[in-house]
């Protein structure tokens, strides 16, 4: 139901990087689940509107001006950084 | 001072009168919890971490109140537990996860810091399948959580910990989360209370997000009374969560018995336990016996609902789950590129379950499949979310078994991810519709000797009614 092609390329852009053993495993799993979700299909949903969000909700706004940010939040998050440099954060390349 | 036992399964007012009345400090009270889990929690694994460090420092503040003659709070010096999907800045917070190993928040959660704010006291975080995903806290990649009233069984999911916390007398309330029966059924597996908020009522900021349009955190207790006591501690509209609300109106018009509750009849067909079933119906019998009016009503959809189910929350998780990548906290592993730091990452410190659910909600979302499976899971969401809204036009509640089975064993669906995705079939529907809903043991009834789940459904913002409900339950 769901190729070894079509897994690979959703890992892909999941990505997530599977073993062998683990996109076997996730094409069973996967067409097992699609299977089962197939029965959506018998729903008539002609004319019915999507419900993205259940409770009505409307844009909440504010100025879009800095806040002022406590030192021990700043602290924290840099601390978590895998790599950095001095107060930035660093990454690889995103162009080569 | 006379020594806190817990013997008489104290209630929060009756605890917070001890401490006020000066029966026992607070320091006392904290210190019985953290020895009750050091005695017990190594059999149950209900935490993943105790922090008696934080707790006896809280507790030391409560002290200090009281000894300068200040008012306190109801939740002042009570210990609680919190579910590692919700945000405290004191742990290391991990949504039992590889991947966020050694994290650290650098804020409270807003349902913790209200917590934080009345007094309470923080025992430690407690277990749950990984990101929240999965029916019986198996999923963690730390530990197996045992039920403490049958240790060969499941505690539930994805909420075990906190709810397996409170059946083993380790603490006297707890946060867990909902997005598709994680407080409910956890709370029936253990005997305990849980209330799934209206979708918007209790702030999410700090929920670690899983699908952010159908969860929501909540509170689980002993009882009614306390449950409702720590959901008004933490509910109410948050600035830094959007989706939240204050409701417009105060719903509490409840005058028992003059009200009236639908029995689904989807909810009690083929695949429900008949001894669950009995004794669920059996609740109704004698609600009606008390003067209350019983009705049948149709939830049409209602078998649609875990498909649509297993394709929003997937593809919600997916996006949600893309911000663990390597590269501002949590794990990182080293590769040739860019690429190969998300993919290595992602693929080593994140579970089985997860990577099977980014994967169905990526497919689900992927060009040429969105049409097909998201916007018409978002479809029929609307249609059930309707059949609701339709029901308690002629009732005020429905009422329904929590689970179709009782706990199961330990490692009997873990193979199979659709056998466990079925044992959600009476609480995702709630969430998709966003109303809330409450589940408590039936006074008395066992099945399989375990207590059985009852669960209480509300239109949106009805909680105080369901509460009222819920009291008189208990009193059957």
């Amino acid at each position: 139901m769901i190729s070894k092609e079509e897994v690979k390329h959703i890992a892909d852009l999941a990505r997530l990087e599977l073993t062998g053993e683990e996109t076997d495993k996730m094409q069973k799993d996967l067409a097992n689940i699609l299977g089962y979700i197939e029965k959506l299909g018998e729903l008539n949903v002609e004319n019915v509107e999507p419900t993205f969000r259940p409770v009505a909700a409307q844009n909440v706004w504010r100025e879009d001006e800095q806040q002022k940010q406590n030192p021990q939040v700043i602290e924290t998050m840099l601390s978590q950084m895998p790599a950095k440099e001095g107060n930035m954060l660093k990454v690889r390349e995103i162009f080569e | 001072m006379k020594k806190f036992t817990d013997s008489n399964n104290q209630t929060i007012k009756e605890i917070h009168n001890g401490l006020i009345t000066k029966q026992f400090t607070a320091v006392e009270l904290c210190g019985f919890f953290l020895r009750q889990i050091e005695e017990k929690d190594k059999n149950i694994n209900a935490f993943l971490q105790a922090s008696p460090q934080l707790a006896l420092r809280q507790a030391k503040e409560i002290d200090k109140a009281i000894a300068g003659g200040k008012k306190l709070a109801l939740l002042a010096g009570i210990p609680a537990a919190i579910k590692d999907a919700i945000l405290v800045k004191d742990f290391n917070n991990t949504a039992a996860s590889l991947i966020l190993e050694n994290f650290h928040s650098a804020q409270d959660a807003t349902a913790v810091a209200k917590l934080r704010e009345e007094g309470a006291v923080f025992l430690g975080r407690t277990n749950l399948d990984e990101f929240a995903m999965g029916s019986s806290t198996e999923h963690s990649a730390y530990k197996i959580t045992r039920n403490p009233l049958d240790v060969e069984r499941v505690p539930g999911g994805t909420s075990g910990g906190s709810a397996a916390a409170i059946a083993a007398g380790e603490c006297v309330f707890a946060l867990g989360s909902d997005t598709g029966g994680s407080i409910r059924q956890p709370a029936a597996f253990c005997g305990v209370v849980g209330l799934k908020p209206t979708y918007g009522r209790v702030s999410r900021y700090g929920l670690i997000a899983h699908a952010s349009s159908l969860e929501q955190i909540g509170p689980m207790a002993k009882n009614v009374d306390d449950c409702e006591i720590v959901f008004d501690a933490i509910a109410g509209q948050d600035p830094k969560d959007s989706t939240s609300v204050d409701p417009e109106f105060p719903i509490s018009n409840f005058q028992f018995p003059n009200i009236k509750i639908g029995i689904p009849k989807e909810y009690f067909g083929r695949g429900l336990d008949k001894d669950i079933k009995k004794a669920v119906l059996e609740t109704a019998g004698k609600l009606e016996k008390q003067g209350v009016k019983i009705e049948e009503i149709s939830l049409p959809n209602a078998e649609y609902a875990l498909p649509c189910y297993y394709i929003i929350v997937p593809s919600e998780a997916s996006a949600n789950l893309a911000r663990f990548d390597g590269i501002r906290y949590g794990k990182s592993e080293k590769a040739e590129n860019l690429f190969g730091v998300y993919a290595k990452t992602r693929g080593r410190g994140l579970g089985e379950e997860v990577k099977r659910r980014i994967m169905l909600g990526t497919f689900a979302l992927s060009s040429g499949y969105y049409d097909a499976y998201y916007l018409k899971a978002q479809k029929a969401r609307t249609l059930i979310k309707r059949d609701f809204e339709t029901a308690f036009e002629k009732v005020d509640f429905l009422l329904t078994p929590v689970s179709p089975f009782q706990p199961f064993k330990i490692g009997e669906k873990i193979n199979d991810p659709l056998k466990m995705y079925l044992s959600d079939v009476y609480t995702i529907s709630i969430n998709l519709a966003g109303v809330p809903a409450l589940s408590m043991p039936i006074p008395k009834a066992k099945v399989e000797n375990m207590p059985v789940g009852l669960q209480i459904i509300g239109p949106h913002f009805s909680e105080k009614n369901i509460f009222h409900l819920a009291k008189a339950i208990e009193q059957l």
